[in-house]
């Protein structure tokens, strides 16, 4: 544990150091470039707001409005038949709309249940396991402005799909 | 799609609202997400500017042409469409690097610059291309070495080895981004098909 613990605090450091030193040794002016690269970061980000903005506001609406809630209510049945744990149906649903939607939920569901119990470990799994489709879809096409996305939604909830059943198989399998 | 999705959530949103009387709630919804947005994006202006100024340096260096070298033979069976050499491949690595190792902040950056190579390749439209979207599949299915975030809620809520769903969770990532990439496949030789009608 606490190696992996340093290793990730070390490795930044190790990371930028890397990339002045060999800049350097290169004979790049590596301050000048820092600059230089540096300047387009505001102008990404500003041109990410709208995107981000119109899908974080339909996002909410569907939450706060007890929509979400109720669609989960509706499904409970379904997923029950097919043993799928009641409890990280929510989680699942969550993680491909919102990161600290889902953070919170992994952490209730940890608090409530122990994070050594089945559901815990499950949760931790699936919040570990895949990223929030839409928030990386939103930023990654949103800085530099890509509207038409093809298939691209498709491809990411499928996976967020998979990713799911693949946590509960494997930690079914591992640890009970 | 993306539109119906996105129409969709917020015409049931307010319907429901209606029907349950949270009205109040939704109306306060929509302004703090609006603001929360605006927050996010330009909460990322200051790492953008430091991954993305550190990179350029790496760029200019050699460093990522090295990088892109060193895992040709994946890249181009991942990424057929970008020609060799080109600087978008230095950058899908690192931000696959960076993904990797959990380094989520320096991820993001790497990847937008990614995408807007990728965006050049394509001949700057405002459509996303076949790179961009293996580009995002990988991404959303991202497979990280280490569950830095997850292994600290453990650790506060006692767990007695919190880093025993390190396994697991590496074994679901890696079968959900091998799945990505199988659907990502499936989609692309659908739309040429449909294309060729």
């Amino acid at each position: 544990m606490s190696f992996i613990n340093s290793f990730s605090i070390w490795f930044i450091p190790f990371l930028i150091g890397l990339i002045l030193l060999y800049g350097t040794v290169k004979k790049v002016p590596t301050y000048e470039a820092f600059v230089e690269g540096g300047k387009e970061g505001f102008s990404l980000a500003v041109s990410m707001i709208p995107y981000l903005v119109g899908m974080l506001v339909s996002i909410s609406v569907f939450r706060a409005s007890g929509a979400l809630d109720l669609l989960l209510d509706f499904g409970k049945p379904i997923f029950d038949l097919i043993h799928v744990p009641g409890e990280v149906v929510p989680l699942g649903l969550m993680r491909t709309i919102s990161g600290s939607g889902a953070l919170g939920m992994t952490s209730d569901l940890i608090a409530s249940h122990g994070p050594d119990s089945f559901i815990g470990r499950l949760a931790s799994t699936i919040q570990g396991s895949t990223d929030t489709t839409f928030y990386v879809l939103t930023v990654y096409f949103g800085a530099v402005g890509i509207r038409k996305m093809g298939y691209a939604l498709k491809v990411g909830l499928l996976a967020d799909l998979v990713g799911f059943i693949a946590s509960i198989v494997v930690v079914t399998i591992v640890f009970s | 799609m993306v539109n119906y999705i996105w129409v969709g959530m917020m015409v049931i949103g307010f319907i429901v609202a209606m029907l349950t009387g949270n009205v109040d709630k939704v109306n306060a919804a929509v302004f703090k997400s609006a603001q929360e947005a605006v927050t996010i994006s330009l909460g990322m202006v200051s790492i953008l500017v430091f991954w993305l100024g550190l990179m350029k340096i790496a760029e200019k260096g050699g460093l990522l042409e090295m990088l892109a070298l060193l895992f040709r033979p994946l890249v181009k069976r991942l990424f057929p469409d970008v020609p060799e050499g080109h600087p978008a491949l230095g950058y899908i690595l690192s931000n696959m690097v960076a993904n990797l190792f959990g380094l989520g902040n320096a991820a993001t950056p790497m990847g937008i610059k990614a995408m807007e190579q990728l965006k050049k390749l394509n001949g700057g439209k405002n459509e996303a291309s076949r790179s961009m979207i293996t580009l995002l599949a990988i991404n959303t299915s991202s497979i990280t070495l280490i569950p830095t975030t997850i292994i600290a809620i453990r650790m506060n809520y006692g767990s007695s080895n919190p880093t025993d769903i390190v396994g697991t969770t590496l074994l679901a990532t890696a079968v959900s981004t091998v799945f990505a990439l199988c659907i990502d496949r499936f989609f692309y030789y659908r739309s040429i098909r449909k294309g060729k009608k």
